[in-house]
């Protein structure tokens, strides 16, 4: 599970061409090899030693540093640069991105803004995966992995992907639209090296094409194979024949088209599965009836290795105890699709010792809550959602719940929590209980709401966070909030990279305290708060450090942003309109700016006007 | 289909008026056999006896053109129609308070908002009265598409969609003539309110229809599969407002 995962991924350990070069390099170097490479310029022979120190830098920021301190470890970086992450695909073009790095075999992008996740961007925005394909295509032949967020894909791109990169093995999507199953056959029939192909809340549209046949017959080399977003049905006999011939399979999340004797048939195929999305967890219609039921404790029994659990797209809450075998080794369990009750939940909570990341949808209640701080002790990640995402004045979870899990679970590092209702108190004690807090999300549903017991705004409890907790780099906060709330967070929050902010603060100043405050801030989500322009012009020192700005239903004009614009070249300033809004407007419904070395970008749709 | 082809094939690209020759041909495929076997109810003067098929008075073999103009008069009005519903709605009194949805807010990304508002309603009802999926396709495309006709409220919001599905093609290895460039969606859009393409759907009864020709509600109730089509292959479609109605009043 990698909703908004900072942390780049280790590249592949395939040290392999690239030591095979420096000892060739060595070799030669000492003046046994080829007279055209006998080298004796010390220069060379540094170089050469560089290129194989920094062959060893994996950590795409220490690389960035390394590529600082000279010409030569610019150059050496580049070409030993192995994995690119690209965390705003318009800040640089695929050209130049090829230009630099000449030898990269996986290529991380990122797209669309956060916020285009709930409907406040239009479709069709940009972010289109396509030049990329066709750049990597000349530029990076031996390319193995893509790893997308947000973007745009073609089924064509997939095509791309499948025919022009022979040993291509990697392929992530996450939140990325565009395709379809016909994509996706095309794909899967072509790359024939293929292990990782991870479908991660993308919009896959259903073409009836039975892309789970169109992998190619023979021993795959399949480890992951991730489609629980696909939502369509799939030929089942087909999946099972492929987990069959699949004998590194690791990581399998069904979609909720696999019903839970389905389900048992992959899993007796496939006991040393380490991750497992179980689909719908429930029959499907056509069982008979007086079929015996297969014996699911079993089939979980078998699957020693299994940490990481998910699914429960459709749950029967009769076939949870199938999982308790598993549970005491869990590290991850995603039950935010079960719409299950504290009852259900605390037989299986209770085995879960070792749990460190836990998913969960609000049904259970407070209740559910204090059941998961009395056993989770080793609690690193929480994420509690709505069942019923709207505004209303009751709700299951509350303060109660999380006075619980910040008593319960010290270790807790990253929280995201929506509810009904909040008081200071219970943040505040979150703060003190969990000082290794890195990721604090609050969503109290209803906009404005203020203390329910002191009737104050929820300033002093994201106050204690900031103080609190000195490693917090992403935070959220809401409720009702003045200027203070951040004042706090400029005074305290020197580590904070993420901030997102809606209906919040009074005035200008609350932006400009931030701005000024926070030296570390590198994307700045904003809605509906009454900032402006004076707002937006303390940020000028600070815009070209930040990876973007966005700013919808403020109080921003188009003069305010043009100013912006002029008085930073390298920074894109896209004034987005919605439907109802006239072009010439002088008030801007949604700002989106973000630092570029390529200038304006040439496939901005019509509702979109860069400054 | 079977028809549209004949009729390109009778009349070739050409598109001279040839009444006679239309009004045998608009008849099913079957229906110039019927009249040979001396069907009664086959007339091969008058296309109204054959209840199906047949002109409107008003459209004859000028017809690519005037059927556009049709087409294109009729999005015109749906479009107006459209908008005058959309004014109607805003202007509605009985919306409720300050609380009303908010777009985006909860930040629940659209995606878990989707799944579960289908497992309440897979809760709430046993037998799904559910999506009206059809497949489109279209002419040059390498892909098939389906659509749920009921997630559009309008003519205007199929076609956008439609322009924006198809969009996603490039040309590939499609030679200049006759194909298209799928990259450009305003091209597209262009293409399919113009005269070279023209979206033509079958309906409940095996006929194929121009798009545009019956109201919204009706024609998702009736739309089996979407084509897109050349020009030229539709010929043989005519708006069939009045016809369709009338039958189904």
């Amino acid at each position: 599970m990698s909703e908004d995962d900072e942390r780049q991924q280790s590249p592949p350990s395939d040290l392999e061409f690239v030591s095979n070069k420096a000892r060739n390099c060595n070799a030669t170097g000492s003046g046994s090899g080829h007279p055209e490479f006998q080298s004796t310029y010390p220069d060379q022979v540094l170089e050469n030693v560089l290129e194989n120190v920094l062959h060893f830098l994996t950590s795409r920021r220490d690389r960035n540093a390394a590529s600082l301190v000279c010409k030569s470890w610019y150059r050496v970086e580049a070409l030993t640069r192995s994995e690119l992450f690209i965390g705003n695909c318009y800040a640089v073009s695929p050209g130049r991105a090829t230009a630099r790095f000449t030898r990269v075999k996986a290529l991380h992008l990122k797209g669309k803004p956060r916020f285009a996740d709930f409907n406040l961007m239009p479709p069709d925005w940009g972010a289109h995966f396509n030049p990329w394909a066709l750049a990597m295509a000349k530029a990076y032949p031996w390319l193995e992995k893509v790893h997308l967020k947000r973007m745009s894909v073609t089924d064509d791109d997939l095509a791309t992907l499948a025919e022009l990169f022979l040993g291509f093995k990697e392929l992530v999507l996450v939140c990325c639209d565009g395709f379809g199953t016909s994509g996706l056959a095309i794909f899967v029939s072509k790359c024939r090296q293929l292990k990782v192909l991870d479908l991660i809340e993308s919009e896959v549209s259903d073409d009836e094409t039975d892309w789970i046949s169109c992998f190619p017959e023979g021993e795959s080399n399949l480890e992951s194979l991730i489609f629980d977003c696909v939502e369509c049905h799939i030929n089942f006999e087909a999946l099972d024949r492929l987990v069959a011939r699949s004998p590194s399979l690791k990581k399998l999340k069904l979609n909720r088209y696999v019903s839970i004797g389905q389900l048992y048939r992959l899993m007796v195929r496939a006991p040393q599965l380490t991750h497992l999305g179980t689909g719908s967890f429930s029959p499907s219609d056509i069982a008979g009836q007086g079929d015996q039921e297969p014996d699911y404790v079993a089939a979980f029994a078998a699957c020693r290795s299994l940490v990481c659990l998910s699914g429960f797209r459709e749950i029967i809450p009769d076939y949870l105890p199938a999982i308790y075998p598993v549970c005491a080794n869990l590290t991850s369990l995603n039950f935010s699709y079960a719409n299950i009750t504290a009852d259900q939940l605390k037989p299986i909570i209770s085995k879960c010792h070792k749990l460190q990341t836990f998913w969960v949808l609000d049904s259970i209640c407070d209740e559910g809550l204090q059941a998961v701080a009395a056993t989770c002790k080793d609690l690193r990640e929480l994420r509690v959602f709505p069942v019923d995402p709207r505004e209303d004045n009751d709700g299951p979870v509350s303060e109660v719940g999380l006075q619980a899990i910040s008593e319960g679970c010290r270790k807790l590092q990253s929280i995201l929590y929506f509810c009904q209702r909040m008081t200071n108190a219970a943040v505040i004690a979150m703060s003190k209980n969990c000082p290794d807090l890195v990721v604090f999300r609050l969503c109290i549903m209803g906009r404005h709401r203020p203390d329910p017991v002191t009737g104050e705004p929820m300033d002093d409890g994201f106050g204690a966070i900031v103080m609190n907790c000195k490693k917090l780099t992403r935070l959220a906060v809401s409720g009702l909030l003045t200027d203070k709330a951040f004042d706090y967070i400029g005074r305290h929050g020197k580590l904070v990279r993420t901030l997102s902010v809606a209906f919040a603060g009074d005035s200008d100043m609350a932006l400009k305290y931030v701005l000024e405050g926070c030296p570390q801030l590198q994307k700045l989500e904003i809605r509906d708060s009454p900032f402006g322009d004076a707002a937006l012009r303390s940020g000028l020192h600070h815009y070209y450090n930040m990876r973007f700005l966005w700013m919808s239903s403020c109080r921003l004009t188009r003069h305010g942003c043009q100013e912006i614009a002029r008085a930073m070249p390298h920074l894109v300033v896209e004034v987005i309109r919605s439907a109802d809004e006239e072009e010439m407007d002088d008030v801007v419904g949604t700002l989106y700016m973000y630092r570029s070395l390529e200038g304006p970008r040439t496939d901005a749709p019509k509702f979109v006007t860069i400054l | 289909m079977e028809v549209g082809r004949k009729m390109a094939n009778m009349l070739g690209t050409d598109h001279d008026l040839n009444f006679k020759e239309t009004e045998l041909c608009l008849g099913l495929p079957g229906g110039i056999a019927v009249v040979a076997a001396g069907n009664e109810t086959e007339s091969s003067s008058s296309p109204k006896t054959n209840g199906k098929r047949g002109f409107s008075e008003t459209v004859d073999l000028k017809l690519n053109l005037q059927s556009k103009e049709s087409t294109m008069d009729l999005n015109k009005n749906l479009d107006d129609n459209g908008s005058k519903e959309k004014s109607g709605s805003a202007k509605d009194p009985a919306k409720p308070p300050a609380k009303a949805q908010v777009v985006g807010w909860p930040p629940v990304r659209s995606y878990r908002k989707n799944i579960m508002a289908n497992q309440k309603n897979s809760s709430e009802e046993s037998g799904n009265s559910g999506a009206a999926l059809v497949k489109v396709s279209m002419d040059g495309a390498p892909y098939l598409r389906k659509v749920d006709l009921k997630m559009y409220k309008s003519y205007q919001e199929l076609s956008d969609a439609l322009a924006k599905m198809f969009s996603s093609f490039t040309m590939g290895n499609y030679g200049p003539q006759g194909m298209i460039d799928f990259m450009n969606e305003s091209k597209l859009m262009d293409l399919l309110n113009s005269s070279d393409y023209v979206p033509s759907y079958e309906d409940k009864d095996g006929d194929w229809m121009l798009v545009g020709d019956v109201p919204w509600q009706m024609f998702v109730d009736s739309c089996k599969r979407l084509r897109i089509m050349k020009g030229s292959e539709a010929i043989g479609l005519a708006p069939r407002a009045m016809e369709k109605c009338k039958s189904r009043a």
